[in-house]
């Protein structure tokens, strides 16, 4: 049996904790994420997709419940902390670069995710040529528009740079947060096919949620249905390649 | 002659000022009020410390690192107690003022007689106002280059990645709260040095000087940006300098249309709010477009 490399035991998240308000999103979600997993997950809006993903990531406190990461128990530790082995792309491009530093600077802040940074030179220069034939793996012309501030790329360009700045340090686990929902079709489909390259090339464990039931079953080697602050069904290798969207549709019905 | 030679002196030494709240407003993106009290703090510190017999640099040094405190309560009020950034900004303002009070022990100190960083043989035997102006621009360059380092450290990176995007920021790991943290000691500290300065160069320290400094300070930062337009990061600090000299030439030129001292205040609002709003006219009446094209061929 394969190591888990993060594991989830009965994870519970409330909001709005100690007012009348209070709601539980996470309602006891038991997962092991195996090293090389690329997971898709599917799920209604509020089924607590991307709170799961904060809860991972740290920015959503955990409320009951353990995360471990390679069998230590990392449930308290800090987004920041967590860094170190994990890293994660935003649903809208906006977020996960900064607009008025260049694609080069962007990149070299990703290389030193979650390491500490110290009053010494940052060495451009000499980072520069690596890091464009890291921007020419994504086939998007990135590598020409090196010293170009970020704000003036395009969204499916800014899209790729946050999937690139994610996986230049390689991360234990890799978030994907519907990071191809605000792009047209087309740049849609050409990020995920970068991404599914790179994941599968670097043997990267992610996870991606997506509302496309297409790309849910097309990519990846496992498949997770999130409901009501549960995991309903988990499918992984073949029972996931014989899944249909008619399959998964009956997970959205009532 | 000697008039513009002392505005441009003024301009230097008042440059720091504009330096260090470009840190905080333009790269943190955060409008930090702590100057208004910091600025006089420097000075208190710097005049209450060579009153006392201190030597002149070691009371500037000081008056830095009461500013570097002052940024580091407004930091803390923010980052730890969640107060919103103008208010922490403001609570830490209106408590330095009593602390200034305290220091000053009246309400204007004066230097008359003593030692100051300007008293040095050297500058003493430079013309009237070419004290400042010499001092002034060591200054400025020093500071300019240390900022310069700074930001292109890994370290300054982080801190710009902070301001321009936090959530981003933080996920790659990120402290943004020591950034910020950090950052308004540094600006402050700058502010402390400034004020330090101008209280030297004044000879005496005064309970109400930092009344419209984050107006002079922005006037400096924004004069520069409209004079100067697309700049890098590095030549941008250097339009700051550039802008404080501009605006006390505009200063001079205000007071020699009659206006009086008592004015400033006002004065200085109606130049700030001109230079900010100038983009926007701009924007609407197509300035630059319609002069670029009675430059260029028609095809």
């Amino acid at each position: 049996m394969t190591k888990a490399i993060l594991e989830l035991k009965n994870i519970h998240t409330v909001v709005n904790a100690g007012t009348s308000n209070q709601l539980e999103i996470l309602r006891g979600i038991n997962l092991k994420i195996n090293a090389g997993d690329f997971i898709t997950v599917v799920g209604t809006n509020g089924a607590g997709k991307s709170t799961l993903f904060n809860a991972i990531a740290g920015t959503q406190t955990i409320a009951a419940g353990h995360l471990l990461h390679n069998g230590q128990d990392i449930t308290n530790t800090s987004e920041e902390e967590r860094t170190k082995f994990l890293s994660r792309v935003f649903q809208d491009p906006k977020l996960g670069t900064a607009p008025r530093m260049t694609v080069a600077e962007n990149l070299l802040l990703a290389e030193k995710r979650g390491s500490h940074r110290l009053l010494k030179p940052r060495h451009l220069k000499q980072a520069f040529a690596s890091l464009q034939a890291q921007a020419a793996q994504m086939n998007n012309g990135l590598e020409k528009r090196m010293n170009t501030f970020v704000s003036g790329l395009s969204g499916g360009q800014r899209q790729a740079l946050s999937f690139l700045m994610a996986t230049l340090k390689r991360p234990d686990v890799l978030l994907l947060d519907e990071h191809t929902a605000a792009l047209d079709p087309h740049t849609s489909q050409e990020l995920l096919q970068a991404t599914n390259e790179r994941i599968t090339k670097d043997h990267l464990t992610a996870l991606m949620i997506t509302h496309h039931l297409d790309d849910a079953l097309k990519y990846g080697n496992r498949l997770l249905v999130l409901k009501d602050g549960q995991v309903v069904a988990d499918f992984t290798g073949a029972d996931k390649q014989a899944l249909t969207v008619d399959d998964l549709y009956k997970f959205f019905d009532d | 002659m000697s008039l513009i030679v002392s505005s441009i002196g003024q301009g230097l030494l008042w440059a720091l000022l504009g330096i260090g709240l470009f840190l905080t407003f333009r790269i943190l993106n955060l409008a930090d009020m702590t100057v208004e009290g910091t600025f006089p703090l420097g000075a208190a510190v710097a005049v209450a410390a060579i009153s006392r017999g201190m030597a002149p640099w070691l009371a500037t040094l000081l008056a830095v690192g009461a500013g570097m405190l002052a940024g580091l309560v407004t930091g803390l009020l923010y980052t730890k107690g969640k107060i919103p950034f103008l208010l922490a900004g403001i609570l830490t303002m209106t408590a330095v003022y009593s602390v200034n009070l305290r220091i000053l022990g009246k309400s204007n100190v004066s230097l008359l007689g003593k030692q100051t960083v300007f008293n040095s043989h050297f500058l003493t035997s430079l013309p009237q106002y070419f004290d400042s102006v010499v001092l002034g621009v060591i200054v400025v360059i020093v500071i300019t280059l240390l900022t310069i380092f700074f930001l292109n450290t890994d370290y300054g990176q982080a801190f710009i990645a902070t301001g321009d995007n936090p959530v981003m920021a933080k996920s790659l790991g990120i402290h943004t709260d020591q950034m910020v943290n950090a950052g308004l000691m540094i600006s402050n500290g700058l502010v402390g040095l400034c004020g330090a300065l101008i209280a030297q160069n004044n000879g005496y320290a005064d309970i109400n000087m930092g009344i419209g400094t984050v107006v002079i300070a922005l006037a400096s930062i924004i004069i520069g940006e409209v004079a100067f337009g697309e700049l890098s990061l590095n030549q941008r600090l250097v339009a700051i300098t550039l802008g404080s000299i501009i605006y006390r030439l505009i200063l001079l030129v205000v007071l020699r249309l009659g206006f009086s001292a008592n004015d400033l205040n006002l004065i200085s609002s109606i130049v700030l709010a001109i230079c900010m709003i100038l983009p926007q006219l701009e924007y609407h009446l197509h300035l630059r477009r319609s002069f670029k094209k009675g430059l260029t061929q028609h095809d």
